[in-house]
């Protein structure tokens, strides 16, 4: 399975971004094959409007069933959900300490979105 | 005549300077509210806006049992307010621009619009100036339509002062088109300056003859002065720092009439950027 991290960075040492949409990267980890992948995000953090429902299509496309970021806004919630990907929220520092949480089942999926749009 | 008073900066008084200059032409005159977020200029004249249109703009609406999730309507749209999954695609009304290009593109007819009210169009009779402003509901992000709504009531023949939002973006965009003439109201400051550059670059793209305006002259330095010069843009106003002209404005009284000295000025500017549209047009 293939979850998907927001970051700064470029591995899992990198910190957890907070920001959904506009995060700076992606990171896609592969559970099944111990692989990471990376997506820039650059042309989002610069969108003047919709930068969570594109941030969402991303994450769509990329296969993955697990988003793990820090907060999640109302479109890109109903994308997600409507795709049938999960969303776990954490204030988990860099991305293999929030990998560590979601393995160890200490993350729950979010019902809905916890910040409103233009939060940050 | 349309005269737009705009500024890339907020806050350097377009206001201010659309109000009085309006009324300072002494006959019938049409003022537009085009900052239809925050409309503010029916404070200075003192009367109750009536309504005079509901602006709706066409939504899509997807048919889910003839929508089969090819996702052209979504690849179509330029402002994301589609997003194609392998089911019916999302909408998202509020990013919508109401361009209609996702129905003409579905090969199975599957997208109607809905109509979606964005805000109002009012009007206040004061005296000679007939004031058309729009006024956004709360939440929505896109006001072109709204402002090109407002702009529909304008009258041919008729002098028409038209209060542009501030920045550069969308809104001062459809808010200029097909103007006359723009007045660029900026503050003799390193942040005017900054601001002005950025409309002036847009007044310039958008083929539009424009002159300055300097409000509060003496309190910061020479360089807008010096960066006109440069640019051989004509400064057709400059209104001196005044406390007075501040608490007037706090009051919701108009300068002209509570300052008389400021009646000449603003009759003057008037003259010279009428001089200065017909001067353009002539050539």
């Amino acid at each position: 399975m293939k979850i998907v991290f927001t970051t700064s960075g470029n591995s899992l040492e990198a910190p957890l971004e907070g920001r959904f949409g506009r995060a700076p990267r992606y990171l896609i980890y592969d559970q099944d094959h111990d692989t990471v992948e990376i997506l820039d995000n650059r042309q989002n953090v610069e969108a003047t409007q919709g930068a969570g429902i594109q941030a969402a299509e991303a994450v769509v496309r990329s296969g993955a069933k697990a988003l793990v970021t820090g907060h999640c806004g109302p479109k890109a919630f109903r994308v997600l959900a409507a795709a049938g990907i999960q969303v776990f929220t954490t204030d988990a520092a860099t991305v293999s300490a929030a990998l560590e949480a979601f393995r160890a089942g200490d993350l729950r999926p979010t019902k809905s979105a916890d910040v409103e749009g233009h939060w940050a | 005549m349309i005269i737009a008073v705009a500024s890339g900066k907020g806050g350097t008084g377009k206001t201010t300077v659309s109000v009085n200059l309006v009324k300072a032409a002494g006959l019938p005159a049409q003022l537009l509210d085009c900052d239809v977020e925050e409309p503010n200029d029916h404070l200075f004249l003192r009367g109750t806006p009536r309504l005079l249109e509901t602006v709706c703009v066409p939504v899509p609406e997807i048919d889910p049992v003839l929508c089969d999730g090819c996702g052209a309507c979504s690849r179509f749209c330029a402002c994301h307010a589609i997003v194609g999954l392998k089911a019916t695609p999302l909408v998202f009304p509020e990013l919508c621009h109401g361009c209609g290009g996702c129905l003409r593109v579905c090969p199975r007819q599957a997208i109607r619009e809905i109509e979606r009210r964005i805000g109002v169009v009012e009007v206040v009779v004061s005296g000679e100036v007939t004031l058309i402003q729009g006024r956004l509901d709360v939440g929505v992000p896109n006001a072109p339509p709204l402002i090109r709504r407002v702009k529909a009531h304008l009258r041919k023949n008729r002098l028409a002062v038209l209060d542009a939002p501030p920045g550069t973006s969308c809104p001062v965009v459809s808010a200029l088109r097909g103007v006359d003439y723009v007045a660029l109201v900026t503050e003799p400051t390193p942040f005017g300056l900054h601001d002005l550059r950025l409309i002036v670059e847009l007044a310039r793209k958008l083929g539009l003859p424009f002159g300055v305006a300097v409000n509060r002259m003496g309190i910061g330095d020479d360089r807008v002065h010096a960066f006109c010069r440069h640019e051989g843009i004509p400064i057709l106003l400059e209104i001196p720092e005044d406390r007075r002209i501040a608490e007037v404005c706090s009051r919701g009284e108009l300068v002209v009439d509570a300052l008389p000295e400021y009646r000449g000025i603003f009759a003057g500017f008037l003259d010279r950027l009428v001089q200065q549209a017909e001067g353009t047009a002539a050539r």
